[in-house]
């Protein structure tokens, strides 16, 4: 191998790995559960907060697209406002993925919800502690 | 009787598979072609007994036979009729049959077409063929059987994903899995050239053909299935670098370097380690995509969750993997270069290169994907990447690869003169920059978009340069224009078929650099007869109506285009519901563009019909991207094609 060539793909390598640890430090989205978010919250950073949406705290207002609802994992809630109607799939007592940033302002400013439907959460009746204990597995697990 | 037959069937195709492969080892090993013909008599059998299982299958989806759990999980008595065929590959078992059903159909192809015109290695790659027809019968068998029985056999069935109620869904998953399967021939070629030793170039030149097959139908897939998601999902994009949208990626760009790595060892004897590497790595990435949408490692939107199988591709695919590594290791010396780099400023440089940055490209997909597990067990922290990174990250990649794709044709093999240099690249490069001064004053904002518009345009003057040149030679000859041009095309088809899937790619990079520059979308909420507009285009809700459909309830939304662009035109999305589903599902309404896209999402809506929240996009130039589809069926029938030049 000429030297050229050794170089060449050094810094091929060396570049590569620089876009990568950028890359990654400026999209990493840090998955949360609302006691999670809640012991520490950091106000602008990116998270993916998972958990089941609240009982009797999901509001929609389709004159101002504003639609706010907490998400809690059966010990801490955390309260979410988004712009947009509610998606396919998403409901009050169901499973949800909001991804947005903590706002210092004591709520979680959704940018995507990304409702989810999984069979092993599919009586939305029945929240005791197992199944959700089941259903933020599922969560974390599910990216998308 | 359905789930005995049918298993039994499986059964008796697995012994054979199993027979096969032995039988056609041994016969290779010994010389003994009785035992190889008898292993050609088996995979036959193997074709025969698995069209007889999908047969099987589709027969007792038409019948409604609800005493397969299959049928009865996947359909419902308001099923469609299409859709009870496509219900066949709409679960994670009846994929695993389509897709050992493929690999049977290639199998029996490659008897035909290699029998006799690739002696030594037949035998060894028709026990390859075999045994990984064999693994998809052991998953049939043990961890997803598809003939299950379900009993006692209920009165109707649950009903198919009503998701994948869509042409899309009849397409993309057999072109995605032609792909997928297509790329075991080249890795049982590699294979037994690895082990008969013959690790010349006649195993390559042999699999160009398979390699480009199965590299346009992964293609294809890839592209259905971004139609689909464009127009299904309702989100308005159609890729989001989804984990197993990455997982059918990562075979397509080491595939993608493979057909250009093979030029450069057909030409000058070298890379032959690489392009083994390149073929096994391939292979593994169809294993290891199968492996996470069939295991549930990473869930996503298309992924079938399901217990044990991941434990059976993961070992299969670390055999794999550990039987590649072996034979590459005993082979190793014969492996060795036999020609050398000379310059760096050459054809084979700028070939390594772009196999150096579909590597990269391929590595950032796949620590992207991976990421979520390799955080979680490294630092305990659940932390994925999502879209920003893999844009961010392969952008610059692409970017530089479309570059490539500019000098890698023209450049003169070897050593490139300065003479040839300017010969070739002096006008693209000029007209490069003038389209990127042109689209500047055009008013194009966004630097990204100006330099993939200019890269696509250098690379289009480069195409015209080398075509308007050969004409030119042929005319000199007596030929009129248009005549020359056409011999050209069919004389040399494989350099053109090469230009026009260039081509292809350019057109969509142009429709998703068009798209991400230019879409833009709102979400409003508008009373019965209240107008909104965005991008030059107005529309008025008219109101709601609901219908009763075989399979669901559905609730329209009436909206009409006045003014603007496409005046008159009504646009009606609407929220489907399915009584298996718990809640409603989008149905998108649009008008396709050459340039716009109009396209309407139903949200939420007043149950009387007062008032309805809109998603309104106007997505840019998308359409490129499905155009580009059709041109690359073009430029890959133009490149499998005989070659005529000896001929000529």
């Amino acid at each position: 191998m000429k030297p050229k060539f050794v170089i060449g793909g050094a810094v091929i390598v060396l570049a590569l790995a620089y876009m990568i640890w950028a890359g990654v430090t400026q999209s990493a989205v840090y998955f949360v559960t609302p006691s999670e978010l809640s012991a520490a919250p950091v106000d602008g950073k990116a998270y993916r907060l998972g958990g089941l949406v609240e009982r009797g705290t999901l509001h929609w207002n389709p004159g101002t697209l504003d639609l706010t609802f907490s998400v809690s994992d059966g010990k801490t809630s955390v309260p979410v406002r988004h712009r947009g109607a509610p998606p396919d799939l998403f409901g009050e007592g169901r499973g949800a993925v909001v991804e947005g940033r903590w706002t210092g302002e004591g709520y979680f400013k959704a940018t995507q919800i990304l409702a989810k439907h999984s069979e092993e959460y599919k009586a939305p009746h029945d929240s005791t502690d197992a199944r959700s204990r089941g259903l933020l597995k599922t969560l974390e697990r599910g990216e998308r | 009787m359905i789930p005995e037959v049918g298993t039994g069937a499986l059964l008796v195709a697995l012994i054979l598979a199993v027979y096969g492969a032995a039988a056609a080892a041994v016969g290779g090993r010994r010389g003994r072609p009785a035992l190889v013909e008898s292993a050609q008599h088996a995979a036959l059998g193997v074709f025969a007994l698995l069209t007889a299982a999908v047969l099987l299958l589709v027969y007792a989806f038409l019948r409604f036979d609800f005493s397969v759990r299959y049928v009865a999980t996947n359909t419902n008595l308001g099923t469609p009729f299409y859709y009870r065929i496509t219900a066949l590959w709409g679960a994670l078992e009846g994929s695993i049959v389509l897709w050992a059903w493929m690999l049977s159909i290639y199998t029996l192809l490659v008897i035909v077409r290699h029998r006799t015109s690739a002696r030594q290695l037949y035998p060894w790659v028709l026990t390859v063929m075999l045994s990984v027809v064999a693994f998809f019968l052991v998953v049939m068998t043990v961890p997803a059987p598809v003939f299950a029985r379900l009993t006692p056999v209920p009165a109707d069935g649950r009903g198919l994903n009503p998701l994948l109620e869509d042409s899309g869904m009849i397409t993309h998953p057999v072109a995605l899995y032609l792909g997928f399967t297509g790329f075991t021939v080249p890795f049982a070629f590699a294979v037994a050239a690895l082990v008969t030793g013959r690790v010349g170039d006649f195993w390559i030149t042999t699999t160009r053909r398979w390699t480009i097959v199965a590299w346009y139908f992964l293609s294809l897939g890839l592209l259905i299935g971004g139609w689909w998601s464009y127009h299904v999902l309702g989100w308005g994009g159609y890729w989001a670098w989804d984990p197993v949208e990455n997982a059918a990626f990562m075979p397509w760009l080491t595939g993608t370097a493979l057909l250009h790595s093979v030029m450069i060892q057909e030409r000058r004897r070298m890379l032959r380690l690489w392009n083994i590497a390149l073929v096994m790595l391939t292979f593994s990435l169809t294993l290891f995509g199968t492996f996470l949408t069939r295991s549930g490692v990473i869930a996503s939107v298309h992924a079938f969750t399901q217990g044990s199988i991941g434990v059976f591709f993961l070992t299969f695919l670390s055999l794999v993997v550990l039987v590649a590594l072996a034979l590459i290791a005993w082979r190793w010396d014969a492996l060795g270069a036999q020609g050398e780099l000379d310059s760096v400023v050459s054809r084979e440089s700028a070939f390594l290169l772009n196999n150096v940055l579909l590597v990269a490209a391929t590595f950032t997909v796949f620590f992207g994907t991976v990421f979520p597990l390799l955080s979680e067990a490294v630092r305990g922290v659940k932390v994925s990447v999502g879209a920003p990174f893999f844009n961010q990250v392969n952008v610059p990649l692409f970017l530089s690869l479309i570059f490539l794709m500019g000098v890698g044709p023209l450049i003169a093999w070897r050593r490139a003169s300065l003479e040839n240099l300017r010969r070739n690249f002096l006008g693209p490069v000029v007209i490069g920059v003038a389209a990127a001064a042109l689209f500047r004053l055009l008013g194009v904002g966004s630097i990204l978009a100006v330099t993939t518009l200019a890269l696509t345009v250098f690379v289009v003057a480069t195409i015209g340069v080398d075509l308007v040149r050969a004409t030119r030679a042929r005319r000199r000859l007596g030929e009129r224009a248009l005549p020359a041009l056409g011999h050209l095309l069919l004389r040399h088809n494989r350099r053109y078929g090469g230009f026009v899937i260039h081509l292809a790619i350019l057109v969509v990079a142009v429709g998703v650099t068009g798209s991400q520059a230019w879409s833009v979308h709102t979400e409003t909420t508008l009373k019965r007869g209240e107008a909104t507009e965005l991008a030059g285009y107005r529309i008025r809700f008219d109101g709601l109506r609901e219908s009763q459909e075989s399979n669901h309830g559905k609730v329209t939304g009436t909206f009409t285009v006045v003014g603007g662009h496409g005046a008159g035109a009504v646009l009606e999305p609407a929220k489907k519901f399915y009584p298996q589903e718990q809640s409603p599902i989008a149905y998108v309404d649009y008008r396709l563009g050459l340039v716009d896209d109009l396209y309407l999402v139903l949200g939420d809506f007043a149950s009387d019909g007062s008032h309805a929240t809109v998603k309104f996009q106007v997505n840019r130039m998308v359409s490129w991207i499905w155009i580009g589809g059709l041109v690359l069926t073009l430029g890959t029938v133009l490149a499998v094609l005989p070659e005529r030049r000896k001929a000529a």
